[in-house]
């Protein structure tokens, strides 16, 4: 995308019908780091990396539980992603005062979608950098959105977003015909190797990801380190005796964690690939 | 300097300047309505009677309106109050039907919104006169609630509004049980609506039932109960009094 006389405000078009100003908000996405959300009939997992600017400060949050039965998680400009919640999570709990009954996340997801299209038609605002996994359930089962800063929602089996994200909806798109069945486990699972996915080789362990949890009688929750790291343990081992994966890259790749003694890195030798 | 004597109280709410602008007491009024649970949803009964005062002025009040797929409103007090709480309702759920999205309000979420608007009222000191009644079926589960024009709110197996809850209520505690049939259910609301009807002045003898299943709302035609006068207590009601009456 290259700089040109059309892309300064949000409010005017291009030739071709376009508004770059947004389409820029939605590189800002593609900038963050990697954000993962697959469902099943009745549970959603959320995942995404968590990298710390620097060994001395923490990392960001990403995840974001709005209400018992809604979660988000973000990618992009997290400040952006932190209002936004605030405002879900207004929107829920004033609902809940009304009608003393969870908000359905479909509603939450078009008046989410609603609010990011105003800043794309006012000339004194700008898009939200900022790119939505939002998790919940209501009526009809568990479901899964992605909201842009255009303004467009679209529901998902399952999606990445983020940076490297590819890789992840490369993985997602070979497994997503059987989340629909999935046990909660599994699908836990399944989102810890689409992360790994967009690792590019990195070891996974729970210190850089977040994983959470939604589901029928299961409200939303963020997974523990100790959980989380356990998981990894368990099919990080399986992975060895499986040797599943169509793509060579992945069965080296596991091969070679487990040789390396698994999750800790201890004298990490680097890959040979 | 202000040497006006403010006799006008601190608020505009309060006073002669405001009373034009707020409720302060019912006009026309209906009697009450009792409600319960029976095994495929909610039974109700209400009289058809508006009062005006003492006077048996309107006869063919309906106090019971379907409101939305899932519920069932009943009032009893000021009728304008029902009539304009039914415009607020029909607007809720012309929004909710416009989302166009599967989801649709249940009648735990319509009591709900019921009591905050009623609490809400109460609260400016503008209150809706009504004692509402509010029962329906959705995903299986059955609902009935009650809440008021000060805004008390609850849940019950049975419910009843104004006399109902003295004179229905105790037969309805004796003799409500889980899973009663639709026969047995209409059964006991005509008991209570016959005890009603010789004991509360304002009661007419001509009523609707109404049926709130999983399948939708049914309110019956208008009919009469029938009544037994003879009992000689009636005939002649002071023999064997002492004193004037």
């Amino acid at each position: 995308m290259f700089r040109n006389q059309y892309d300064t405000d949000v409010t005017t078009w291009s030739p071709a019908g376009r508004l770059f100003q947004v389409e820029y908000a939605m590189e800002a996405v593609k900038q963050g780091s990697a954000a993962i959300g697959l469902r099943s009939k009745t549970h959603v997992v959320l995942g995404c990396v968590n990298k710390a600017n620097s060994e001395l400060s923490s990392h960001q949050k990403k995840i974001f539980k709005v209400d018992d039965h809604i979660g988000v998680a973000i990618a992009g400009l997290t400040a952006d992603g932190r209002v936004l919640s605030r405002y879900m999570r207004n929107e829920c709990i004033n609902y809940s005062f009304t009608y003393e009954s969870p908000l359905p996340v479909g509603r939450l997801v078009v008046q989410l979608a609603d609010k990011a299209q105003v800043c794309t038609q006012r000339s004194w605002k700008r898009p939200y950098g900022v790119g939505l996994l939002v998790a919940g359930l209501d009526e009809s089962g568990a479901h899964l959105y992605y909201n842009c800063p255009s303004g467009n929602y679209f529901e998902y089996q399952a999606f990445a977003i983020g940076s490297r994200s590819q890789a992840a909806k490369t993985y997602l798109e070979r497994r997503f015909e059987n989340f629909m069945d999935s046990t909660r486990d599994d699908l836990v699972k399944d989102a810890l190797m689409a992360i790994r996915e967009t690792l590019q080789g990195e070891t996974l362990k729970s210190s850089i990801c977040t994983v959470a949890v939604i589901g029928v009688g299961e409200p939303f929750h963020i997974l523990d380190h100790g959980t989380v790291q356990q998981m990894i343990d368990a099919f990080e081992i399986a992975g060895e005796q499986e040797g599943p994966a169509a793509e060579p890259d992945a069965a080296a790749r596991q091969e070679a964690a487990a040789e390396q003694g698994g999750s800790t890195d201890e004298g990490v030798a680097p890959m040979d690939i | 300097m202000n040497f006006m004597a403010s006799t006008q109280p601190e608020n505009r709410l309060l006073g002669p300047q405001s009373d034009s602008q707020r409720t302060l007491y019912p006009y026309v009024t209906g009697t009450s309505v009792v409600a319960l649970k029976y095994k495929d949803g909610i039974l109700m009964a209400a009289d058809m009677g508006g009062s005006y005062g003492s006077t048996l002025r309107y006869k063919s009040v309906e106090r019971m309106k379907p409101i939305g797929k899932h519920s069932l409103l009943g009032a009893s007090g000021e009728i304008s109050d029902f009539q304009e709480i039914l415009r607020y309702l029909d607007e809720l759920i012309l929004y909710d039907n416009m989302w166009d999205d599967g989801n649709s309000l249940g009648p735990k979420e319509v009591h709900n919104y019921l009591t905050r608007v009623m609490y809400n009222r109460r609260n400016k000191f503008n209150p809706l006169w009504n004692s509402l009644v509010l029962g329906g079926v959705k995903n299986g589960q059955k609902y009935l609630g009650m809440v008021n024009m000060i805004g008390v709110n609850f849940e019950d197996n049975h419910v009843a509004t104004g006399f109902g809850n003295h004179l229905a209520r105790p037969i309805l505690r004796q003799e409500w049980h889980e899973n009663l049939s639709f026969e047995d259910g209409v059964r006991l609301l005509e008991k209570c609506m016959r005890v009603l009807l010789y004991r509360d002045r304002s009661a007419v003898n001509k009523l609707q039932i109404a049926k709130i299943t999983e399948e939708g709302v049914t309110i019956s035609q208008p009919y009469s109960l029938k009544t037994y006068w003879e009992f000689s207590a009636f005939k002649n009601p002071t023999q064997g009094a002492v004193g004037s009456w």
